[in-house]
């Protein structure tokens, strides 16, 4: 098993091996080591379809911004510098670019977004938007995948760092 | 074509892709064993047939799923459900809110609690350690979340040990992964039965 104190939701919480919190936190060892798994499913994927780990790393640098959550950000931000540093792409990161007038960054960016920050108001023409900007089904899913990974893995982070402070 | 379902009910729907399933007979090697279909099992629901798109994430998410909300100790596998239901509030999965909350109901034998939750949302009053719970699992699951050293020691006050505020730091956030998925890639309609 993967040491649970080097998977990223731990590292980011900044809960380490000596804190009080490490008996409990071993009880659930298999689901933090399959956390771990899932982010690299997610973010670097054997076939990584028509999104790119540079843009998958973008992404989550981006929504970790949204979310306000400092350490991920940090982390993700890192991550991108390792796979993939060109402007073109580093660019997906900041909240402020909406696509430049790339339609299919448009796109991407908007969901992104929406389903980051409002997924409730998200409706069957998002879906068809994205599908209209030329992303296959196969994009879609996949796009969904890493949004909704990243917006666990922000909520397990944020969860475990409150536990660490209260338990310490 | 029935319209969608826009009111929390604790009748489960069904659910239409707006992404279509891959075909059983047209999954590769990868997307079955994703998918875990054996010869015993050839019942896959047209949900994990979407999530077969990208079969990386389904085979780690799978187990991931099956181990938060069903491993032993821990938090009562009923209060894992009132977790995923208060994020199924926050974000409006009303398919996901029913299969949990009918869960709930299930291994609680009491519907009350989901009745006040359906009917008050985010304001129901519920007894002091089902409110800690479902109030914790709301603001997590607020964007950007708005959970706070209050709220996790209001959980400390009703009672909780720290193997079950983890399991339920596990199950509400795993459900801001599941409502993203079946609140945005397709609709609960009129019927009965699972996605």
């Amino acid at each position: 098993m993967t040491d649970i104190f080097e998977t990223v939701a731990l590292r980011a919480s900044g809960i380490g091996p000596e804190s009080p919190l490490a008996a409990t936190l071993a009880l659930r060892g298999d689901i933090l080591t399959m956390t771990q798994k899932a982010h690299d499913a997610a973010l670097a994927p054997v076939d990584p379809g028509g999104l790119s780990h540079g843009e998958r790393a973008a992404l989550a640098y981006r929504m970790a911004l949204l979310s306000g959550e400092a350490a991920l950000s940090a982390y993700y931000s890192a991550l991108l510098g390792q796979v993939d540093p060109q402007p073109a792409t580093a660019r997906l990161a900041d909240p402020a670019f909406d696509g430049g007038g790339d339609g299919r960054l448009s796109a991407i960016l908007r969901h992104t977004d929406l389903a980051t920050a409002n997924v409730k108001a998200v409706v069957a023409d998002d879906i068809a938007a994205l599908a209209m900007a030329g992303l296959s089904e196969d994009d879609i899913v996949r796009l969904s995948e890493l949004v909704a990974f990243v917006s666990y893995q922000i909520r397990l982070t944020i969860g475990l760092r409150l536990m660490g402070a209260a338990a310490s | 074509m029935s319209e969608p379902i826009h009111a929390f009910t604790a009748t489960v729907p069904n659910w239409r892709p707006r992404v279509a399933p891959i075909r059983l007979e047209d999954a590769t090697p990868d997307q079955l064993a994703a998918l875990q279909v054996t010869p015993s099992n050839l019942k896959v629901s047209d949900y994990v047939l979407v999530l077969a798109r990208d079969s990386e994430t389904l085979r780690d998410r799978t187990p991931l799923f099956n181990a938060i909300m069903y491993n032993r100790g821990g938090l009562s596998r009923a209060e894992r459900e009132l977790g995923a239901v208060g994020a199924s509030i926050v974000n409006r999965c009303i398919y996901c809110a029913a299969v949990h909350a009918s869960r709930y109901n299930q291994l609680a034998k009491d519907v009350t609690v989901i009745e006040r939750i359906f009917a008050d949302g985010e304001a129901a009053e519920l007894n002091l350690r089902q409110s800690a719970i479902f109030n914790f699992a709301v603001k997590l699951s607020k964007s950007p979340p708005e959970a706070s050293a209050a709220d996790m020691a209001a959980l400390s006050a009703a009672g909780l040990g720290p193997e079950e505020v983890l399991d339920l730091i596990l199950s509400a956030a795993l459900f801001g992964w599941a409502n993203r998925l079946m609140h945005t890639l397709g609709d609960p309609i009129e019927g009965d039965g699972p996605a």
